[in-house]
């Protein structure tokens, strides 16, 4: 399928290049509709693979990348569950979740995220997927989960680990607080800053030199350097779901979804 | 080095420019959130415009509850 327009995203191939827009009010929350278009996705991966260079991820959304994971959507349905149906749910909606990712993360492209505004959570987990993370320079990059008394569940631990240092993956992670992008590029999770609204021009430009290359050698090359982490992928599903089972977690989403403070997402 | 009061300046300055109201609207004592109506994604906005303005790092915990533009620059002053 060389182009699709879907609730939450559109692609769209030309000359070995496939841009894939989020696009879904308010900010890329990822839901059960985003995941669906991104499985629609990941299913037309194969077709696209064999004369398919390079995916560039980007939003159409002026919030930017992704705010995360719908967690109004997730509230209500685990609300409309018995207790003992919930974590099923969810495990069902995470495995979902990660069956995407590690599609994405395993293309036989190179994937470059271009970046703008928010990239928390899932939207940074999906991000992470990619090869290449290019930067708005008033990007801000973030891990909220822990203030809801949740990990981040869409693979983003083991891939932060898989490709940063120890500091900065406790530092995000254990405090919840935003990075903004030169920073986020100095611990080397962002590849290359563009200035602001520049970040999709710039991806489009580091795509067209990277179709010069030998697809067979592009491949082998992307398969060497980025390993995926898929006993620690597993693990982390285990522990989202173990986690997730806890009131406080019920508790947590209850707040933020009846919150009226200014800055709910802040930690 | 700047003081305080320089720093407030530029707070008020950088605001202006970013959400685009008019000079001398905004004083060091407005609660930004009502004054320029803005939410928590624009908060973070304004936060990386001022990151990027000073050549610093505030940590999202440093500023929660913070919501006058004086308090924000004395934040800020600390990290200078």
């Amino acid at each position: 399928m060389r182009s699709f327009s879907g609730e939450a995203l559109r692609w769209e191939w030309r000359d070995g290049i496939v841009e894939l827009t989020l696009d879904r009010e308010p900010a890329n929350e990822i839901g059960t509709v985003m995941l669906a278009d991104l499985e629609q996705f990941v299913s037309a991966m194969k077709s696209l693979e064999a004369d398919t260079a390079v995916c560039i991820i980007s939003s159409a959304q002026k919030r930017g990348f992704s705010a995360g994971a719908d967690l109004r959507e997730l509230y209500h349905g685990a609300i409309a569950l018995p207790e003992k149906e919930r974590n099923v749910g969810v495990r069902d909606f995470v495995q979902r979740c990660h069956a995407v990712a590690n599609a994405i993360d395993a293309a036989p492209f190179v994937t470059i995220a271009a970046v703008h505004g928010v990239c928390f959570g899932g939207g940074l987990e999906l991000a992470l997927t990619c090869d290449i993370i290019i930067a708005d320079k008033m990007a801000r990059f973030a891990f909220p989960e822990l203030r809801l008394g949740l990990i981040p569940g869409f693979g983003g631990i083991p891939r932060l680990k898989r490709d940063l240092g120890n500091a900065f993956v406790r530092d995000l992670l254990l405090t919840g607080r935003s990075v903004n992008a030169a920073r986020a590029q100095a611990v080397g999770l962002v590849a290359q800053l563009a200035g602001e609204g520049e970040a999709l021009r710039v991806a489009r430009a580091t795509a067209a030199q990277i179709t010069k290359f030998d697809a067979t050698t592009r491949a082998a090359a992307k398969k060497f350097i980025k390993p995926i982490p898929y006993a620690e992928l597993n693990q982390e599903i285990e522990l989202f779901c173990e986690l997730f089972a806890r009131p406080p977690v019920l508790a947590a989403l209850k707040k933020f979804v009846e919150s009226t403070d200014a800055m709910p997402y802040l930690p | 080095m700047r003081n305080l009061d320089q720093t407030t300046q530029e707070v008020l300055d950088l605001a202006i420019q970013h959400f685009k109201v008019a000079p001398g609207t905004l004083s060091p004592s407005d609660d930004f959130f009502k004054k320029l109506g803005i939410d928590s994604l624009q908060a973070l906005e304004l936060l990386s415009r001022l990151e990027n303005h000073f050549g610093i790092e505030l940590p999202d915990y440093e500023v929660q509850g913070v919501s006058d533009f004086r308090t924000l620059a004395e934040r800020i002053q600390s990290r200078l």
